[in-house]
């Protein structure tokens, strides 16, 4: 059993068009994944397709005006608001973006101290510096006087220390140095390798796969494709969706070719694929309905002219179709 | 710890700031004096001229420098201030000096009674309302300080006079003491008496500064990266302002109430004479109305020190507890 | 309906009504003033809605004629003050440096005295009156619109075009006349609307302490002041009245600054 399961969620939020007029615009919608203890799961996606908000709302922390519905298990247990709030902190750790999610006016020891769950915080919060190669002097610091790899140890130690299962980074690794984004991945391994359920989100395709099991792909606020982290390899032809294709290929290493249009804002989706408008495969059919998820290969895709076999590519639209349904 | 070395050079500093300050008020308001058909000699000894002898005609001359160009009259007067002689307050035919500091003292308690309610009433109404955001205790708090804010303060004082001392009887109408008692007869409990209804007049004007302050920045800190982390962390709401809130917003809500002694001592002057409270404001009131003028210049540079207390304090607050100044001007 | 329209009509409605009142003030006939003793003393009814005083006169037309009065004293103390604040601010951002310490230094030295002082100081030396208020009011409010008149200006200064015009052998206060000034009159005037409420409320409160307006010119602060002596027998309208107008007065405003402010405010334009 998956210790962490996301089935249907959705996030909305409410805004007001005049002083009359309210209206709701979907932001998430659909997204399904799971992570296993012991995996680590990349959530991968452009800018604007709402990866954030999926951190926060697996916690339970999304902002006042916002809204979430489906289901969240956590070992099998669907998780309300009222168990996600008991949850937090102890079972699911979120390690955030960066030094700006630390108190500025409160010394970091302090700050890591308050995650910890055992009865002696200052030895956990020792060792644990001691362990991510801190020296004893940060624990006196302020935020401010921390240096970018240094603030990622101290933030992953807020996780460490919680003795969580389910431990969330949200994009851990933003403008740091490639040693110390090594070594800031290297540590969500070691959690995954311990028991963890690891989920990573970033936007850093490249280097999240040197540590991820699986990979999920975003786009427009839904999943596209769940796929073996392997199958991003070569020109991308073992990926299901023609987005997660055009994701990879738009990496410098990987021929560095735009995707053609933009992604289309929360509020003015298409009615069909939300990926067809860009998508050089799309048929009329495409713009029907929105396509669901389902399992090609070992991995889930939504898109209808995705296929189980190999050696099919090129197939004909007819085909694909009813295929798909 | 903030260097001790540092802050000795933060005192010196201000001092000096504090002198040329003095230099220029004193300057300034001198010149504005004797620009005025009011020429002090005259004001002095036209308003009761029968207890002023000629010698001391002539002691005030000697003083003031008669004839003088208005240059030299000002040395004559600000040598005299340096040494510590403000010159003789006409009203109450006492050094200035000690004018103001007597009257400075009942001053001072309604000062500071009012400054500590309205302090501690504005902070705990301005956090609530940030807690309580887009509530009607918010609506109500935001209403009532922009309310406040359009609200003479003398007209305030009138009406909780009408209230509290003319229809409920609670506490007298006016007057710091009991009239027709003896000063060593008044007791402290009179006194406090006399104190209630112009602190509290006092205080809710100063509710609205503070309170609009703290909930704006509280409503900043809970918006932030690190309150949604903390939600993360499975801190509740209360431990949230305990931990992050209070530490975030108390200094700035300290460092505004230092330097609101400006608007602190101008209410202090119309609630005094409201209240008929035997004080500084109500003694500046009188040197203004009676033409005193050694005693107006005195409070002058007494008013223009007093807030730069404040401010010092408040830019001392700042400098020195907040660590990201002060570790950034050690290092 | 948008925030921006409803900015629009909190504007037109305020301001009619506040000239309205100033106006009406002052075309009061003075028989409707006049002392009639047999009416004296009398608590609000339908006929006085505010009463009466001492000597029989109408407190809502006394009211009416102190509002009045409060308004243009309050006006033109704004007024004279928005031009200090203007010719000072301008004088800062373009007239150079020594132009820019001087102006600083004279902002810190009026704020670092309490402003009632230096206003019962200015009136006390001018002898009070409409006058002495006026100059006193003008004196004392200034500096905080001057800081921003100097920022604003200090921002039109870097454009490109006054580089151009200053290549061009253009004089500092030719520029400042034809480039900077004419950016900065919405400021101006919003702020010149936002220092009326504290222009408004420090002449009452001078006239209320005997050193504004003489009892000749019947401003809200006079009326307060000649209502202390009758207070302690109960004549309770002679104070709540005439001041609780002032308050809704000088709240609106505040509102009409507010709004005007969001009007102008480049960065609300989108509302």
């Amino acid at each position: 059993m998956p210790l962490l399961e996301i089935e249907r969620l959705a996030v909305s939020f409410t805004r007001y068009r005049s002083r009359w007029g309210k209206e709701k615009v979907q932001v998430l919608h659909d997204v399904e994944f799971s992570v296993d203890a012991g995996e680590v799961v990349a959530v991968i996606g452009a800018s604007g397709s709402g990866k954030s908000l999926l951190a926060h709302a697996l916690l339970g922390i999304l902002p006042e005006n916002f809204s979430a519905s489906g289901t969240i298990r956590y070992r099998g247990e669907p998780l309300d608001a009222e168990r996600l709030k008991q949850m937090r902190g102890k079972e699911i750790a979120l390690v955030p973006q960066s030094v700006r999610f630390l108190d500025p006016l409160m010394r970091v020891g302090a700050q890591v101290r308050l995650s910890v769950r055992g009865d002696d915080p200052y030895a956990a919060q020792r060792e644990v510096f001691h362990r991510y190669g801190l020296a004893p002097e940060t624990e006196n610091m302020y935020p401010f006087q921390l240096s970018g790899g240094m603030a990622r140890r101290v933030l992953v130690s807020t996780a460490t220390v919680s003795g969580a299962r389910v431990i969330i980074a949200d994009e851990p690794t933003p403008g740091l140095q490639a040693e110390d984004v090594r070594e800031a991945l290297r540590h969500f391994r070691e959690h995954a390798d311990a028991g963890c359920a690891v989920l990573v989100i970033t936007h850093d395709i490249e280097s999240v796969l040197t540590i991820a099991d699986r990979v999920v792909v975003l786009y427009a606020g839904t999943t596209v494709e769940i796929a073996p982290a392997a199958d991003f390899t070569g020109d991308g032809s073992r990926l299901r969706h023609p987005y997660s294709r055009a994701l990879w290929q738009a990496l410098p290493q990987n021929g560095f070719t735009p995707i053609p249009g933009t992604q289309p804002q929360p509020g003015k989706w298409p009615s069909g694929c939300l990926f067809a408008p860009r998508c050089d495969q799309a048929s009329p059919e495409c713009t029907f309905s929105r396509p669901e998820l389902r399992t090609v290969r070992a991995g889930q895709v939504r898109c209808i002219h995705a296929h189980s076999e190999d050696d099919e590519r090129g197939i004909s639209i007819d085909e694909a179709a009813s295929d798909g349904i | 710890m903030y260097g001790l070395r540092r802050t000795g050079a933060f005192f010196v500093r201000k001092a000096a700031r504090l002198v040329t300050l003095l230099i220029a008020v004193s300057i300034l308001s001198f010149s504005l004096v004797s620009l005025s058909p009011i020429d002090p000699v005259q004001a002095y000894i036209g308003a009761d001229l029968m207890r002023v002898g000629a010698e001391q005609r002539e002691n005030i001359a000697a003083y003031w420098g008669l004839d003088a160009p208005p240059p030299e009259r000002y040395l004559r007067w600000a040598s005299a201030v340096v040494r510590g002689d403000l010159g003789t307050s006409m009203i109450y035919r006492e050094p200035v000096a000690k004018v103001i500091q007597e009257q400075f003292f009942h001053s001072l308690l309604l000062m500071l009674a009012a400054w500590l309610m309205s302090g501690v009433i504005g902070f705990l109404a301005g956090s609530l309302a940030a807690m309580k955001k887009d509530s009607w205790f918010d609506r109500f708090i935001v209403w009532y300080c922009y309310t406040l804010a359009a609200t003479p303060a003398f007209w305030l004082g009138l009406v909780l006079m009408v209230v509290f001392s003319v229809w409920l009887g609670w506490f007298p109408v006016g007057m710091g003491v009991p009239a027709g008692v003896l000063a060593e007869q008044v007791t402290w409990l009179d006194k406090l008496e006399h104190l209630v209804l112009p602190a509290i007049t006092l205080s809710i004007v100063g509710i609205a500064p503070i309170a609009l302050h703290t909930r704006q920045k509280l409503i900043e800190v809970l918006s932030s990266d690190y309150v949604l982390f903390a939600r993360a962390r499975g801190e509740t709401p209360l431990s949230i302002y305990r931990r992050h809130g209070l530490r975030n917003i108390a200094f700035p809500a300290l460092t505004l109430q230092f330097a609101s002694f400006s608007e602190l001592f101008g209410g202090t002057v119309l609630v005094e004479h409201v209240f008929s409270y035997p004080g500084l404001g109500e003694a500046m009131v009188e040197a203004g109305l009676r033409g005193d003028v050694p005693l107006l210049l005195g409070i002058v540079l007494f008013s223009t020190v007093f807030v730069f207390i404040g401010n010092a304090i408040a830019d001392f607050i700042y400098r020195v507890i907040d660590p990201r100044l002060r570790e950034a001007q050690a290092s | 309906m948008n925030l921006r329209l409803r900015a629009l009509l909190t504007v037109i409605v305020a301001s009619v009504l506040l000239i309205v009142i100033a106006v009406w003030g002052t075309l009061i006939p003075v028989e409707q003033m006049e002392t009639r003793l047999e009416l004296r003393n009398l608590p609000p009814s339908i006929s006085h809605p505010f009463g009466t005083d001492w000597l029989g006169r109408d407190m809502l037309q006394r009211t009416l004629k102190g509002l009045s009065v409060s308004i243009q004293v309050g006006l033109a103390g704004a007024a004279c003050s928005a031009l200090i604040a203007t010719v000072l601010g301008l004088a800062a951002a373009t007239l150079g440096k020594a132009a820019d310490r001087l102006v600083s230094w004279l902002i810190d030295l009026f704020l670092s005295v309490p402003h009632l002082v230096t206003l019962i100081l200015i009136a006390f030396v001018s002898g009070g009156g409409m006058r002495g208020v006026i100059i006193a009011v003008a004196l004392t409010h200034w500096p905080n619109l001057a800081r921003i008149v100097r920022a604003e200006a200090m921002q039109v200064m870097t454009a490109d075009y006054v580089a151009i015009s200053r290549r061009l052998g253009r004089s500092r206060r030719w520029i400042a006349w034809h480039h900077v000034f004419p950016h900065l009159w919405p400021q101006v005037l919003v702020g010149f609307l936002l220092l009326f409420p504290h222009a408004i409320l420090h002449e009452a409160a001078i006239s209320f302490l005997g050193l504004g307006l003489s009892p000749h010119e019947p401003a809200v602060g006079i009326i307060l002041s000649e209502s202390m002596r009758y207070l302690s027998t109960g004549m309770w309208w002679l104070a709540v009245f005439p001041g609780l107008c002032l308050l809704i007065i000088v709240r609106m405003f505040d509102r009409l600054g507010e709004q005007l402010r969001l009007l102008t405010d480049p960065r609300h334009a989108r509302l």
